[in-house]
């Protein structure tokens, strides 16, 4: 099991008010699933993502990350679990401006002790989202579906476990919406585990498993069948 | 190592690109550094060059001043407290040969203001009323004709050296040799309700064109013979100010002990602590001299100090502003794995690289304004020697690095403290 939540509670405490956002999760995720979270806002689903993607930590609760207990790690080791181990994908992209592609995509690696040459890896990383002609754009000259692929790349580049994507395809249009879910489909045929967050019943049919969370329970856990997943076909865009 | 080197290039690109705010930024981390190289460079230059002047004069002489001073205090009579404790008959005394064997020269001096006519020309200046001995006991270079012998200044003849200055504006057109001026008497026999008498001087030399020396235009004086100007003018029976050549140098001390207990002798004083007289020689003077300029320096240093504070506080409050700015970009970093120590070496970084930079554009400004001014000064007939210390240098290159560490600290603790998904959820 590569992730393993047990009764998860997350309270955030806004100046004596508690508010109580998890409520009890259970939740296992092996290795190469592919699962989508969903659920209304407000639900407890984004605390949930980041709690297991360790930018968040539970009030309560035991939370084994391929096998090893995560509650005692300090800040520096999450740190490293969350450089190497796990790949981020958010709804608004998040890249450095003033920055090319390639400077984007190579910072994880700074951060990491591996001797390997960065620019290779970049390289290789945006080379498998598409865009290994782009790489020395600026981040502010592409398009928003170019954008989330650097960021895809960016997560790729440590070679994670798992990617986490936010509402991946929440800030792009249909077109870079279904290259964008292409690429994850790829990347969890290739073996990665993908946990994805979304609101979107059609972006979350790409997925094999849904995870239901309302008012910070989860309400339904269902698999789903291979005849009721959609899958995206890669839409070249006009360049 | 080389992540090292990548961050730095980084943060300089980055500061680059928003070139104009860290300018700003750095201004008055420049302004201070500058002030500080400045004021070393100028203190030093200003040290030397008086310095330099007073060595001029000769490590041979000695001065005295009427009233008693302390130790190393200015005595009171610079202040222009009039003391009128010395006389002719001590500088007689001084010059008996029996009792200062050592004392090969004696001036005395009294100075004050006057105005000088020639014809239709009349200039405002300062005298010197002195004797023959003045040319033996000071540097004094004379173009036109001679300076007054030992004999003209002893019977109070009456003659008159002009500095440069005097002598072009009282006869623009030379020939000043051999003309009469008459030197108004301020406020003489003004009981008796008569208009000021004046005392016709003969011109019989004219001072060389010197600069100003010492913070005094050497141009703008004249020269008359000492009872002229005590009597005539001022109408005092004392003297200000006895300048005495001692043989050799190493006699200095000894013919110090001689000049005093002369005085004592003719003041009748028992115990040298009532002395009403000062006996200085140019050692007393460089020692005061020096740190009178020392304490200037220091006050300068600390107020340049203090604009290097406030330049830090300029730092810490963009840094602050960058932080804030930046909260989704720290966010984002944490997220993909970057240390609370990664965040805040990033900060730090880029504080240190902007007081550096301004430390740097600083030493520049500061050796370019002390250079100009050294030029100026030079321009303007001073010795002016430019010096710019290296330890001045090293000194601000490590004040402007420190100042980013400290004021750069706060700013990047605080960016290192952000919880990731408060950062990234931050608009």
């Amino acid at each position: 099991m590569l992730i393993e939540l047990k009764d998860i509670i997350k309270n955030y405490d806004n100046g004596g008010v508690i508010t109580k956002v998890l409520r009890g999760v259970s939740l296992s995720v092996d290795e190469g699933e592919f699962v989508a979270i969903m659920g209304p806002s407000g639900s407890g689903k984004s605390t949930l993502m980041h709690t297991i993607g360790f930018l968040d930590k539970q009030t309560s609760g035991t939370y084994l990350f391929d096998g090893e207990d995560t509650s005692s790690f300090n800040d520096d080791e999450l740190a490293r679990i969350r450089n190497d181990r796990i790949g981020f994908v958010f709804q608004s992209f998040n890249l450095l401006p003033r920055t090319s592609v390639l400077d984007n995509v190579i910072l994880p690696l700074l951060y990491n002790s591996s001797k390997a040459s960065q620019e290779a890896r970049a390289k290789k990383a945006l080379e498998s989202v598409g865009l290994g002609e782009r790489i020395h754009f600026m981040s502010n000259q592409i398009s928003g579906g170019q954008k989330q692929r650097v960021a895809i790349a960016r997560a790729l580049v440590c070679d994670p476990k798992v990617i986490f994507a936010d509402e991946p395809t929440g800030n792009l249009d249909s077109k870079s919406g279904a290259t964008v879910m292409n690429i994850l489909e790829r990347l969890n045929k290739e073996g990665r585990t993908i946990i994805l967050v979304t609101h979107d019943k059609g972006v979350a049919l790409h997925a094999n498993r849904i995870v239901t969370i309302s008012d910070g329970e989860i309400v339904s856990d269902v698999l789903i069948p291979e005849e009721d997943r959609i899958h995206s076909k890669e839409i070249k865009e006009e360049e | 190592m080389n992540n090292f080197v990548k961050e730095i290039k980084t943060t300089i690109k980055d500061l680059l690109s928003r070139k104009g705010r860290s300018f700003l930024t750095i201004l008055g981390i420049i302004i201070g550094v500058a002030g500080v190289i400045i004021i070393i460079s100028l203190g030093s230059g200003a040290q030397s060059l008086v310095l330099g002047q007073i060595t001029k004069l000769g490590s041979n002489m000695v001065g005295v001043l009427p009233g008693k001073s302390n130790e190393n205090g200015p005595p009171t009579a610079v202040f222009g407290v009039q003391v009128k404790t010395l006389t002719l008959t001590d500088v007689m005394a001084i010059k008996d040969k029996s009792k200062v064997p050592n004392a090969t020269d004696v001036a005395t001096f009294v100075s004050g203001n006057v105005t000088i006519i020639a014809g239709r020309e009349s200039v405002d200046t300062s005298f010197t009323a002195t004797d023959g001995s003045y040319v033996r006991v000071q540097n004094v270079e004379i173009d036109k004709g001679t300076f007054f012998s030992d004999e003209e200044g002893r019977s109070g003849a009456n003659v008159i050296v002009l500095g440069y200055d005097v002598a072009t504006g009282l006869f623009p057109n030379g020939n000043e040799i051999g003309q009469i001026v008459k030197i108004k008497i301020p406020n003489a026999n003004s009981s008796r309700g008569e208009v000021s008498s004046s005392i016709p001087l003969r011109v019989i030399g004219v001072q060389k064109k010197m600069g100003t020396v010492a913070f005094q235009n050497q141009d703008d004086q004249v020269f008359i013979p000492f009872s002229v100007g005590q009597r005539q003018i001022l109408g005092i029976d004392y003297v200000q100010f006895i300048r005495i050549k001692i043989d050799d140098a190493i006699n200095v001390k000894p013919a110090m002990g001689d000049i005093e207990r002369v005085l004592r002798e003719q003041h009748r004083i028992k115990n040298p602590e009532n002395d009403d007289f000062s006996v200085r020689d140019l050692a007393d003077a460089i020692k005061i001299l020096t740190s009178i300029t020392d304490t200037l320096r220091i006050f300068l240093g600390l107020m340049a100090g203090i604009s290097l504070i406030v330049g830090g506080i300029g730092i810490m409050n963009i840094m602050l502003v960058t932080v804030s700015e930046r909260t989704r970009e720290i966010g984002l970093r944490k997220a993909i794995g970057a240390t609370r120590r990664n965040i805040r070496n990033q900060f730090l970084l880029e504080s240190i690289v902007l007081t550096f930079t301004g430390g740097v554009l600083g030493i520049l400004l500061g050796i370019l304004i002390s250079y100009l001014i050294a030029i100026g000064a030079r321009f303007a007939g001073y010795d002016w020697v430019f010096v710019i210390s290296p330890m001045a240098i090293i000194l601000a290159a490590t004040v402007s690095v420190a100042t980013g560490i400290v004021f750069g600290l706060y700013p990047a603790l605080k960016a290192a403290k952000l919880d990731p998904i408060v950062a990234l959820r931050y608009e």
